[in-house]
């Protein structure tokens, strides 16, 4: 490990530590265990999106599936730890399928959102009707769209009467979110990452030096929905419900924008996209001037009109002009979009 | 309903200033404080508005009467904005934050077993007001909308009676669907009838042509369709325009609660029939009182549907608990609450049934005429017999479960 | 017998309303390569209109066939003018400013309309086949699904307007050259497409109970409609739905609504998985 990779690992762990510190202080534990969640979520797409050029309209998929697997495994073992695993597992596998499918496909960037898309939509209508009493795995009822509630809850490994939850769930999310965002870096930084980039730059160009192109693809793909998943399962942990709105397209757009907003092509960026926007969310409930959806809309517009590298980006660019050092790396954005033009 | 954003925000503030002319002494620290959390945004707020209409009307009332124990009530509300995630949220911050002495709101099932164990474990009193499928039997919650049985045990025979034995039923995919389709089948068979197909559709279908076709080849002599929600009202509409609603009689149960009849005109609507706990066409002093309230507070009446009308109850029958327990002391309450309390509210008398926690009301036949809801029978304290059956708080005081009900 | 004529019936119109629904981001999609997201909510937008307008006393035909065209074209034309025309050539960023603008549109509609279900009733009364009862109306949305693709393609084919918008569809720099500009070629694109989407709307007003939101169960379908076509206009619209709709229908009939909408999505896996460009890069190459 060299050594800029060493003062990033500090780094994050000194502010996240900080931040784990003083954000109880401001906003209710519970609340920030959810942010924590959906930013790691937001992760998970930033990953592929913002690194792999995937744009991947249906993430809130893995989301579900990761709770749903979660749910009904819990249901069935009454203990934590085995469905936490299966959630990861299966549903990176569930995506390195569809990955594989998609990419040796050779399918590219529209045509891969509307396939996401679609396989989002089929799981939707598919748990959506599965209400009737026929529809159980092992002791697990389904649900429909009423969606499973009372499964076990996160444990101590091995004692599932020693639940974990309230300020100490807020820590064990928190410590998650650091983990995988300190995996994320460290695969950001392998050859494995920085040929993810070369491809999302330039496809043919990696195909042509001798890049297998489509299996890289699909473990980057992969690799997001596994973090996904882990993020659903936190989720159904947290909320004690799963229901087949976590497969909604709205959940879907949503991780989009989050993405958008904070700033793709960033680690740091979806992260803070998704606990801002989350948390701006729970705000504007609790008033009933303005309708909240047009309020999120907008949010969308103006930050592809005015700020369309997000908010972590520019605020990057802002600091360093200040501080005076020359902007280092080129915008990944502008380079994206390049590509898609 | 069509209450306008700029309507309610007029009322809102009427309702402010209103609060702005009690002593300031009164709303302060001394409170009582009941918690709301409906949905009053996004895909269902068609219920939730209403509701958290009622729910201001119902505290407005308790105020201007003295409010409880000698203190005013003070709302706090949250907007969950269709959003499962936020129930859990709100509910935290409702029980853990703000301390609430009482919880009235949710209002899909799913919502309200989003919330039902937060508000157990902290010990705060929850009341659920709304129509669902039954068999939620926990110490803690109040349900003081109507079961599956109290609307079809009455509309089942009637609607035969008029039509004939074959019934064919369409519902909604989703678990008050599937509940209330059973207990039709068996309250169709028992009235020597026949059911000769079942169909459940999820919440978002609304293409029904296939549909009509495969239900003309079955030819009934009743279809029962509770559907809900927008997408389904639209089942009713093809349903006018294939010119089938002059040929096969319709019923259902959930058509109406969202004040559905309204929308449908009087020729697509006309002769459907339907059993409730309420009807704005209700004649008695107490809907009428009701009613001019309602349109004193927010300028017209059409908004006021079933829920609406639940919630209001469902406040009024806390607040005569917490009155004769004479504390708000958590366990007082549930103990007054079960002594049998009634109230007589907008749509007749409703008592608590202390063995569920459910309602005993009165259930209205009607059917729809000129785009209302004319009241046909009425049948008085009707029993929750669906989670009667599965249900007994009275001897398994520690039971938390929602069951589901054996047909 | 009349079985099978009713359910031809209903097949034809699962095709039908699949054009429909579709045609207004197609022309959108094909000459401009804009995804619009907005497209569903354009569709509510044109339901709205018609209601209003039926509620003001307009006759439900010229509401329909006029009036919500002409509402939906022109707040078209407002958001070409104020959003996408900041954003062409970047098809991402343009789908995601759609998307915030269905959210913005749904919130607007909630806030003007509210959220309870509307809507007016059928115009065309239902009558019999034999036995059964159909829905008169779907012999109209047949109808005008197939004058509207003979008019995309008399337009497209037979005039000096849609000769320049066939070249820009093929090589925007080169109209440009020539003197067309493509700015207003654009513009005026986006309206048609607008309009469209309105007369869709307006058209299965009748059929379906109107909500803010309703935009979002069209969105899915036509998207998957328009990309599955691919690069031809008018073939790839048209084949693209005839084999969803048909689909579809064979599903609905055999098994339940349900099945049917899964199979169409499934139908739309397999098709791109075989076909990566749409239907039209491999069938039909080079037609309109």
């Amino acid at each position: 490990m060299d050594r800029s990779a060493v003062r990033d690992v500090i780094v994050t762990l000194v502010v996240s530590a900080i931040l784990i510190g003083v954000m109880p202080m401001l906003i209710s534990t519970y609340t920030l265990t959810v942010l924590i969640i959906y930013g790691m979520l937001g992760l998970s797409l930033g990953l592929i999106w913002g690194f792999g050029g995937i744009l991947c309209f249906g993430q809130a998929a893995f989301f579900g599936l990761g709770a749903y697997v979660y749910a009904i495994s819990a249901v069935n073992v009454g203990e934590s730890t085995l469905p936490m695993i299966l959630a990861v597992l299966l549903t990176a596998g569930f995506a390195a399928l569809l990955g594989a499918m998609m990419f040796y496909g050779r399918l590219t960037d529209v045509y891969l959102g509307v396939i996401t898309l679609v396989v989002t939509l089929i799981l939707f209508k598919f748990i959506n009707s599965t209400a009737g009493p026929q529809y159980v795995i092992g002791k697990a009822r389904m649900g429909g769209f009423n969606g499973i509630p009372g499964f076990q809850t996160l444990n101590v490994p091995g004692d599932p009467g020693a639940y974990i939850w309230g300020d100490a769930y807020y820590y064990v999310c928190a410590v998650a979110l650091i983990i995988v965002y300190l995996l994320v870096t460290w695969l950001l930084r392998s050859s494995f990452g920085r040929i993810a980039i070369g491809i999302r730059e330039n496809e043919t160009r990696m195909a042509l030096i001798g890049y297998d192109v489509a299996a890289r693809k699909t473990v980057l793909f992969a690799a997001g929905a596994g973090i996904a998943g882990l993020a659903g399962a936190l989720y159904a942990s947290w909320a004690e419900i799963v229901t087949p709105t976590l497969f909604s397209l709205g959940q879907s757009a949503e991780i989009i924008i989050w993405c958008i907003v904070g700033g793709l092509g960033t680690r740091l960026g979806p992260i803070v996209g998704a606990a801002g926007l989350a948390y701006l969310k729970f705000l504007l409930g609790q008033q009933s001037m303005i309708d909240n959806t047009l309020i999120m809309g907008l949010v969308l517009v103006i930050f592809v009109l005015f700020l369309p590298r997000g908010l972590v980006p520019a605020i990057g660019a802002l600091w360093q002009v200040s501080v005076g050092h020359k902007v280092r790396r080129r915008p990944a954005r502008r380079m994206r979009r390049a590509r898609n033009g | 309903m069509s209450l306008k954003r700029r309507e309610f925000l007029g009322a809102g503030a009427a309702a402010l200033a209103t609060a702005s002319l009690l002593p300031r002494a009164a709303l302060a620290a001394d409170t009582i404080k009941l918690g709301s959390i409906l949905d009053t945004s996004g895909i269902f707020d068609a219920y939730g508005k209403p509701m958290d209409q009622a729910t201001r009307l119902a505290v407005a009332d308790i105020n201007a009467a003295g409010g409880l124990l000698g203190r005013q009530v003070e709302i706090i509300d949250y907007d969950t904005q269709s959003d499962m995630a936020l129930y859990s949220q709100y509910a935290q911050k409702l029980t853990r934050q703000d301390r609430v002495d009482v919880v009235h709101g949710g209002i899909l099932s799913a919502s309200r077993e989003a919330i039902r164990q937060t508000m157990r474990k902290t010990d705060t009193l929850y009341f659920y007001n709304v129509q669902y499928e039954g068999g939620v039997c926990d110490r803690n919650i109040f349900v003081t909308g109507v079961t599956p049985t109290q609307q079809v045990e009455v509309l089942v025979p009637y609607a035969m009676k008029k039509s004939g034995p074959k019934v064919y039923i369409l519902a909604a995919d989703y678990n008050y669907g599937q509940i209330t389709a059973r207990w039709i089948q068996k309250f169709v068979e028992e009235n020597g009838g026949e059911v000769v197909a079942t169909d459940f559709f999820p919440l978002d279908v609304s293409d029904f042509g296939s549909t009509i076709t495969k239900i003309q080849q079955a030819s009934p002599d009743l279809v029962v369709a509770p559907l809900v929600g927008g997408a389904h009202l639209s089942f009713f509409r093809q349903w006018a325009a294939a010119g089938m609603n002059t040929k096969i009689p319709l019923a259902s149960t959930t058509m109406g609660v969202g004040n559905e009849h309204k929308v449908l005109t009087s020729a697509e609507g006309d002769g459907i029939m339907v059993a409730y706990n309420y009807s704005q066409e209700l004649d008695t002093p107490e809907n009428k009182a009701f009613k001019e309230k309602w349109k004193a507070a927010y300028g017209d009446t059409t908004g006021i549907h079933e829920l609406a009308v639940s919630t209001y109850q469902g406040i009024m029958l806390w607040a005569e608990g917490v009155k004769k327990a004479g504390s708000l002391e958590h366990d007082a309450v549930v103990e007054a609450l079960e002594s049998g309390i009634s109230i007589v509210g907008p749509a007749g008398n409703i008592a608590i049934d202390p063995q569920t926690h459910h309602a005993i009301l009165d259930v209205h036949i009607m059917e729809v005429e000129d785009q209302k809801m004319k009241v046909v029978e009425t049948l008085n304290q009707v029993a929750p017999v669906d989670t009667q059956a599965v249900c007994n708080l009275q001897e398994n005081p520690d039971d938390n479960m929602q069951y589901e009900i054996e047909i | 017998m009349d079985i099978s004529f009713v359910i031809l019936v209903e097949m034809l119109y699962a095709i039908a309303s699949l054009v429909l629904i579709s045609a207004g981001l197609a022309v959108v999609f094909g000459m401009m390569k804009v995804i619009n997201l907005a497209h569903g909510e354009f569709m509510m937008m044109g339901g709205y209109a018609t209601i209003t307008a039926v509620q003001l006393g307009v006759n439900v035909f010229i509401a329909m066939l006029i009036v919500a065209p002409l509402v939906v074209g022109v707040i078209g034309l407002i958001v070409e003018r104020l959003v996408i025309r900041h954003l062409y050539g970047r098809l991402v960023d343009t789908m995601l400013a759609t998307w915030g603008l269905s959210l913005v549109f749904i919130g607007l509609a909630t806030m003007i309309f509210g959220n309870t279900t509307t809507g007016i009733s059928t115009p065309i009364p239902g009558f019999a086949v034999g036995d059964y009862q159909i829905n008169g109306y779907n012999f109209f949305i047949i109808v005008v699904a197939i004058l509207l693709v003979v008019l995309m393609y008399a337009v497209l084919k037979g005039t000096r307007a849609g000769l320049i918008a066939r070249g820009t569809m093929q090589r925007s720099d080169m109209a440009a050259a020539l003197g067309y500009s493509p700015d207003r070629i654009y513009m005026a694109t986006f309206f048609c497409g607008s309009a469209l989407s309105g007369l869709a709307g307006a058209i299965l007003a009748p059929l379906v109970g109107l909500v803010p939101t309703s935009g979002g169960a069209y969105i899915a379908k036509a998207f998957i409609t328009v990309i599955a076509g691919g690069p031809s206009l008018i073939a790839g619209l048209v084949s693209s739905a005839t084999s969803f709709g048909f689909v579809s229908q064979v599903f609905t009939f055999a098994i339940s609504p349900v099945i049917g909408e899964v199979a169409l999505l499934v139908a739309a896996v397999i098709l791109l998985r075989l076909m990566p460009q749409g239907i039209t890069s491999r069938f039909f190459k080079g037609k309109l």
